[in-house]
Formats: C-alpha cells, sequence, structure tokens
C-alpha cells in the first residue's frame, strides 16, 4: 500500500515486538525488536513517541508540526512513508 | 579497533546442558570441557558491564537456559539495565507459570525451536519427545501476549515441508518466523551428509518462503536465511570479528562468537579474570581477526571485504585446518573445492547416511 492511502484517521501503536529506549551511546532513540535495532533521527524518535494507539496520525502530524515548528503539509508526506514503511515491518500496528 | 566496533549485543549462554540431542546443534561437540562455572552473581555482573559498553540487547541462550534455575533473578538483573532481554528456548522444561513469573521479571521476547511441522520427523531430529510441548510453550507465550518467534532449522529432511512448518507458525501467531537453513559447524558439521539439502529442493522451498514473506508481510516478520554452501559468497559472520556481538559461554569465556573457542592459538579470557570492558577493548583474541591486517588474497583485495569480513572464522578452520583462511564456501576461495564436494554428495541417495549422530555429553 502507498503511504498516501494511508487514513490519517488510524491510530498507530508500537507493535508489542518492540521497545523504543534511548541508546546512551549516540544519544539517539533506538527501535529494539528480536535480533535488531533500528536507530531514529529526532523526527523518527519524535513519530514513535506519539503512536500511543491513543492519537489519529492527524492528531500526530499536528502535533509534529508544533514541535518542530513546521508545516503540517510538509510533514505529511514524510510522516506517512515513515509510519507505511514501519507498518510493513510489523513494528507499528493499527487497532483493527 | 575502529569507532565502528560497537557492541550491540551479549549472548549468554547460560548451559550447553539441553534435554534435546539435536543433531545440528551449534553447541562446540566437547561439551564436557564447558561445565557452568558462572554464578547468579557472575553473570548478573557480566550484564552490568555489558549495558555499560553499550550492549542494547541480551539473547538468553544455550544449552537449554530453562535449566538454570536463577533465570528469573537473570531476566529481572537484564530488566534494571533495560535490555531487550530474548529468551532462546527449546520450550522444555517450562510451566505457563514459570513463563509467566519471567514475563513479570521483565523479559521482553520468547524465541521457540520447532523442528519440523510433524510430531515423528521433528522429534527425530532434536532425539525426544518435545513437539507437544513446544506447541503448548508457543501457545502460552502469545496467551501471555509475549512476542513470539519461531525458529526452524533447515536441511534436506524438513525442506520440502516448508508450507507446512509456515502454516504452523501461523496457526501459532508467531510474530516473528525464522527459516534458518543449518550452519554446518560442530554437530551439524558432523551430521552434514545427513542434513545437505540438494540444490533443487533449496530454491522449490526458497521460492515458497520467498511468496510467504510478501504474504505476511506486515504480520509476521519471515526470515529465511540461505545455506552459506549454495550462495557462492560467505556469510558476514556475526557482523564482522568483534564488531558488534560478545559471546559469554558457561564456563565464562568471553568470544566473539559461538564457536571461537574451538579455534587453536588463541587465549579467550574468562569473565571471572577480566572485565568485559577489557576484554572489548584489550584482548588479543578480539583483535585477531578485526578489521583486515589478518585477511590472506583473494579477500584482501575483494570489493566485498567490507560487506563480508571474509566469511566465518570457524567454517575456515574446521574446513580447512586454518581460521585465516578465506571461508571456504566462497567461490573464490582455493578451498571451495570443498564445498562443491560436499553438494555433489548431496545429489547421490546412495551416500547418504540414515542414522544421525545425537549430541551427547561425551566424558
Amino acid at each position: 500500500m502507498s503511504p498516501e492511502a494511508l487514513s490519517l484517521e488510524l491510530k498507530p501503536k508500537l507493535a508489542p515486538k518492540t521497545k523504543l529506549r534511548l541508546d546512551p551511546k549516540t544519544g539517539k532513540y533506538i527501535l529494539l525488536y528480536p535480533e535488531k535495532g533500528l536507530l531514529l533521527n529526532p523526527t523518527g524518535a519524535a513519530i514513535l513517541k506519539l503512536c500511543t494507539g491513543e492519537q489519529s496520525l492527524s492528531a500526530i502530524i499536528e502535533t509534529l508540526a508544533e514541535e518542530f515548528r513546521s508545516d503540517a503539509g510538509v510533514l505529511r508526506p514524510e510522516v506517512l512513508g515513515f509510519v507505511q514503511g514501519l507498518l510493513d515491518r510489523g513494528l507499528l500496528q493499527v487497532a483493527p | 579497533m575502529t569507532q565502528e566496533d560497537r557492541l550491540y549485543t551479549l549472548i549468554a549462554e547460560l548451559t550447553y546442558l539441553c534435554p534435546l540431542r539435536c543433531v545440528y546443534c551449534s553447541n562446540p561437540t566437547r561439551l564436557s570441557d564447558h561445565p557452568d562455572r558462572l554464578s547468579t552473581a557472575d553473570w548478573l555482573r557480566v550484564f552490568e558491564q555489558a549495558a555499560k559498553l553499550g550492549a542494547l540487547q541480551l539473547n538468553l541462550s544455550g544449552g537449554e537456559p530453562l535449566l538454570r534455575r536463577d533465570l528469573e533473578e537473570l531476566v529481572a538483573g537484564a530488566q534494571s539495565h533495560d535490555f531487550y532481554s530474548n529468551l532462546i528456548t527449546s520450550g522444555l522444561p517450562l510451566t505457563r507459570e514459570r513463563l509467566l513469573r519471567l514475563k513479570q521479571a521483565g523479559l521482553s521476547s520468547v524465541q521457540v525451536s520447532i523442528q519440523d511441522s510433524l510430531p515423528d520427523p521433528a522429534e527425530r531430529i532434536a532425539g525426544r519427545a518435545s513437539f507437544e510441548q513446544k506447541l503448548n510453550v508457543a501457545r502460552w507465550v502469545k496467551e501471555l501476549d509475549l512476542p513470539l518467534t519461531v525458529n526452524v532449522v533447515l536441511h534436506r529432511r524438513n525442506l520440502d515441508r516448508i508450507a507446512e512448518i509456515i502454516a504452523l507458525a501461523e496457526n501459532l501467531g508467531a510474530d516473528r518466523l525464522e527459516l534458518a537453513n543449518t550452519q554446518y559447524l560442530a554437530w551439524a558439521l558432523e551430521n552434514r551428509a545427513l542434513l545437505l539439502p540438494s540444490e533443487a529442493q533449496l530454491s522449490t522451498a526458497r521460492a515458497i518462503a520467498k511468496a510467504a514473506k510478501e504474504r505476511l508481510k506486515g504480520k509476521i516478520e519471515v526470515l529465511f536465511v540461505l545455506p552459506d554452501y549454495y550462495s557462492d559468497r560467505p556469510k558476514a559472520c556475526m557482523s564482522g570479528w568483534g564488531k558488534r556481538y560478545l559471546l559469554v559461554t558457561p564456563d565464562g569465556l568471553a568470544l566473539p562468537c559461538h564457536l571461537a573457542h574451538t579455534l587453536p592459538g588463541l587465549h579467550f579470557d574468562s569473565v571471572q579474570e577480566r572485565s568485559l570492558d577489557e576484554i572489548w577493548h584489550h584482548s588479543p583474541a578480539f583483535a585477531a581477526f578485526r578489521g583486515e591486517a589478518w585477511m590472506p588474497e583473494p579477500c584482501r583485495s575483494c570489493e566485498r571485504r567490507e560487506l563480508d569480513f571474509g566469511g566465518c572464522r570457524c567454517q575456515a578452520f574446521h574446513l580447512t585446518g586454518n581460521a585465516a583462511n578465506t571461508d571456504p564456501t566462497c567461490g573464490l576461495s582455493p578451498h571451495h573445492g570443498l564445498i562443491t564436494e560436499a553438494r555433489a554428495r548431496a545429489l547421490e541417495p546412495a551416500l547418504i547416511p540414515l542414522a544421525p549422530r545425537y549430541r551427547e555429553i561425551r566424558r
């Protein structure tokens, strides 16, 4: 599925197999899952911290736009692409 | 060592003891040389030192880690350092109650080995009745809301049932399915003639796994690990020697990989005598195969040398007698004939032994 097809009403949350934590060696957040880890840039970390299953993608994008003093329209494709990638890898889930 | 040599994963082989006798066990064949020597306090210290070095992942492995009666305490210790802790288990012996205690202690995830989709062939490989228990354990893992990895070691006796194996993992609700072809070292090397598949068998299975991977995308992470005997280029063993992983054996040796202590001429330190920090940064054995200075040709001038690091040092030693040779699974290795001969024998039914040699502790 292409990221543009993602509904903005979806409420993503981290899959149970993941653990989001700070990597003290690099000062960056890392998403751990069995045998692997995904080192996150500041935007990726900010997105995932909001993926609690309680906020919709549109609310997440609004929050990020405030946090990064950016435009929601500019952020949207980046956020949707990132979320879609993690959905495909089973690292994010959406409530059925 | 370089800045890039960063410990990410500690593999704690808590004991080499195991109720199963799998014919491809990756533990060393001289099991009795490495009895359990580390106390609870020793392991907790090792975890703390690994966390300080930067490790984020902890694999609790063996042998069978459930045989350690202090496993709950060890999991709690791991949790205190915020490790992603993965229990790598046969599922024997385990009750649902103990699994719940492990979860409550902070266990992150469970990997259960399953030998086949059918009980009889599964138990012929494992060397004892175990199939039902394994399915029960996998179900408890899901009931207790823990992430489940199903690990299946592939070989000529189960590759033809790969579709059924995938269906079984789906049925169990696995979050991750590791379809890992046998690595022909240790017990698997002793049983290689019996386990090595034919190329045709392998490519059929590979296509089925590939389709399943696509179909299950986002639901189950499906991994299909090719056997290096058929890949023409070696594996980046352990992502490079002393680069990402450190393994501690039941008797306390700190190693760069599962079988480094079978290589001659290298002295590995015990965690009872040195800290992981000293070992990681200053041990000559960890330095031995880091970087490229040790590499012979064809590795030294190969454009893939930073991708596969010359392959597996243990495979080089156990097949060619010299750990510093290019891994013979590489098509460019002067010893590659050892691999093509083994593949040719896999096409001669008359040469395939019927009786496996089970893992045993020889004293």
